[in-house]
């Protein structure tokens, strides 16, 4: 009871404050349809919430650095197409084994080369980044462009994606628990987690107290492209394929999903409860605004508006007026 | 370091140091116009017709979009901020500039002025946010970014439209060799950079993004300053939108677009010269960082290079610009110095 009580207290004004707008969001749905309290629905949408999951715990280290990792979309798709290229790379007996272990290999690379440009180039971590997803663009291209590749996932793949270790859970939400309990212990309870929020604060007294600064900074962005392409896998599972942009549609919801959760976008502040919170609710603001498609309240209005754009504008106003409740900055003293 | 070994110093070394200074703060600005020259002169002289007015023309055209929305990008950068929504408000103009600006003379005119507010106002909302709501730049331009490409989904769900044939025309033809689109570029330029780099808003932008704790202990406007920053970025931004409905004659909200613009911009401020960490640089770098990033994709093409091949040169190019910043860690003798 006293840790329970302990775990409340500890819950900051921002991941409270998220939890509360994913329980409004859920009674306004009931409002419009019960069915969006029922057990089947919740499932899926933890179901949908873990891929964004898996890539937001990549991001949420970097963005706590005070860094950001803008090359998350092409290190998804390459995380996916290489995970289906590897049977045409390796041969089908050891390719079916190897396709997940070598995709996620790709985005390690992608996120080792990230991390030596940040760290050790002192380039910007927002300008360098974008290079990388562009350079992955180009190779992805070039891989497809040059010769056709095996684009099918394996049935092992498959299998990781919607099969079920534990009874009624799905796999992928279980891989995100995994990985979420393992981020929360390295967060709080290793040297290398304090490390983490001490370098977001200021790098330059963590290089004072001994700390090989740059070999963390590398850490996170490996970790940030292994989780990118680790996702992608999943979705190349999910999809029963892997192809070209797959990853485009979550750069946004995934530094959505982290600053919303209430990490500091300047880093050295944040917690991982918060960004499941963050998760969670972008999740289920995408899936709310595509049930209740308001476009046809619009259109008995006389109003003729695509269903995208709306999605767009209210995912947009979501996030500032989220912010606007607790991520101000202190006035400048 | 101390005041009396400059004072010794005779009158002429110290005009040459003076001269030294002011070449190194323009570094940045100084080779990418090299670069950029290189480029082009190697690009037209591959050219089968050489560098006809036609050639020029249409690198002109292709380079004054990407130009404008870089220098839009510069003003927020300068500020230490960035502005993720110059694609999206780019291509919000342009969808707005398709289906006004049409019709007689004066309804052209008055759609025109609608597309800068318009435009304008998206960057003046980027601003108020930023300031009154204390947010981080990158978030709130993210989230706007969102908002603007919904509006423009909305003003354009399919593409089509169309814009005065006239004022098109007017737009994205050379007289005696010189593109209109350069004559518009030189006229920003002179009209909105210089003005705004010589007043005290201006400066004020400088001060910020060097030290935003100093420039407010001085007595600096901060919040106007930013304001106004976002708002020309939005303004510059629309100009490249209405261009770009002249240029092809539709408007097209596709994202794509929009995020090509928006990395592309950063990508050309950074290659001009200034810094990300704001405080330092000018938009006259980022034009030709700009032009730098668009005769790079030419070049391509003239090499004959396979088309699949052009991404990823240009996110090596993008790589390369971006760690030849680095040299200057050679220099540092304090490795502090190395350390936020």
């Amino acid at each position: 009871m006293a840790a329970v009580m302990r775990l409340f207290s500890n819950i900051d004004k921002a991941t409270a404050i998220a939890f509360a707008c994913i329980l409004l969001l859920l009674f306004l749905g009931a409002l419009y349809d019960p069915n969006f309290l029922s057990a089947d629905y919740l499932l899926q949408q933890l179901l949908t919430a873990s891929f964004l999951g898996v890539m937001a715990t990549g991001m949420m280290l970097v963005i706590l650095l005070g860094h950001i990792d803008l090359s998350i979309p092409w290190t998804i798709t390459m995380g996916a197409m290489m995970a289906t290229a590897a049977t045409g790379f390796f041969g089908d007996s050891l390719g079916y084994g190897l396709a997940i272990p070598f995709g996620i290999f790709a985005g390690v690379c992608v996120g080792f080369i990230n991390g030596l440009g940040v760290a050790y180039l002192r380039a910007p971590s927002m300008i360098f980044t974008l290079g990388m997803n562009a350079v992955a663009q180009g190779l992805m291209v070039f891989h497809t462009g040059g010769f056709s590749p095996q684009d099918a996932v394996t049935p092992l793949m498959r299998q990781v994606v919607v099969g079920h270790i534990i009874p009624g859970v799905a796999n992928p939400v279980l891989i995100w628990a995994v990985l979420g309990i393992m981020t929360v212990f390295v967060l709080t309870r290793t040297s290398l987690g304090r490390q983490i929020y001490a370098i977001g604060n200021r790098e330059r007294a963590v290089f004072l107290s001994g700390v090989d600064t740059r070999r963390v900074l590398v850490i996170c962005f490996v970790i940030s492209g292994a989780c990118s392409a680790f996702a992608g896998v999943l979705l190349a599972g999910w999809a029963n394929r892997s192809y070209q942009a797959m990853g485009d549609p979550y750069l946004l919801p995934t530094i959505a999903a982290v600053v919303l959760g209430g990490t500091n976008v300047l880093g050295g502040r944040g917690t991982y409860l918060g960004t499941v919170a963050g998760v969670i609710l972008i999740t289920l603001l995408q899936s709310i605004l595509s049930v209740v498609q308001p476009q046809y309240m619009l259109a008995a209005m006389g109003l003729k508006v695509p269903p995208e754009s709306i999605r767009q504008i209210v995912f947009g106003m979501v996030i500032v007026g989220m912010m606007l409740l607790y991520g101000r900055e202190k006035l400048v003293r | 370091m101390s005041t009396g070994m400059t004072a010794t110093t005779s009158g002429g070394r110290r005009a040459w140091e003076g001269w030294g200074h002011r070449v190194g703060a323009q570094r940045g600005l100084l080779i990418a116009v090299a670069i950029f020259a290189i480029m082009f002169a190697y690009y037209g002289y591959m050219q089968p017709v050489g560098l006809s007015s036609n050639v020029i023309n249409t690198a002109a055209n292709k380079g004054v979009l990407l130009a404008l929305i870089a220098m839009a990008q510069t003003l927020p950068v300068l500020t230490g901020g960035i502005d993720l929504s110059v694609g999206t408000i780019f291509v919000l103009t342009n969808c707005l500039a398709s289906n006004i600006v049409v019709g007689s003379p004066f309804m052209t005119a008055l759609g025109v002025i609608v597309v800068l507010v318009v435009g304008a106002m998206c960057g003046a909302i980027n601003g108020l946010i930023v300031v009154y709501g204390r947010l981080q730049p990158i978030i709130v331009t993210i989230a706007t970014s969102a908002i603007f490409y919904g509006l423009a989904l909305v003003l354009r769900p399919q593409p089509g439209g169309s814009i005065n044939p006239e004022l098109a025309d007017l737009m994205t033809r050379s007289t005696y060799w010189v593109p209109s689109s350069l004559i518009l570029l030189i006229g920003v330029v002179l009209f909105v950079w210089l003005p705004y780099r010589r007043s005290v808003v201006g400066r004020a932008a400088y001060a910020i993004g060097s030290s935003e704790q100093a420039a407010y202990m001085s007595g600096v406007a901060i919040g106007r300053a930013k304001i106004l920053a976002y708002t020309l970025a939005g303004l510059l931004s629309s100009i490249a939108g209405l261009s770009l409905t002249a240029l092809t004659y539709t408007g097209e909200a596709r994202a794509a677009l929009a995020a090509d613009y928006t990395l592309n911009s950063i990508a050309a401020v950074v290659i001009g010269g200034t810094s990300l960490f704001g405080g330092a640089g000018s938009a006259i770098g980022s034009i030709f960082g700009a032009f730098v990033m668009r005769t790079v994709g030419d070049l391509l093409f003239v090499f004959d290079m396979n088309p699949v091949l052009q991404p990823l040169f240009v996110g090596i190019v993008l790589l390369f610009a971006v760690s030849l910043g680095s040299v200057r860690l050679l220099r540092i003798k304090n490795k502090l110095d190395l350390y936020r």
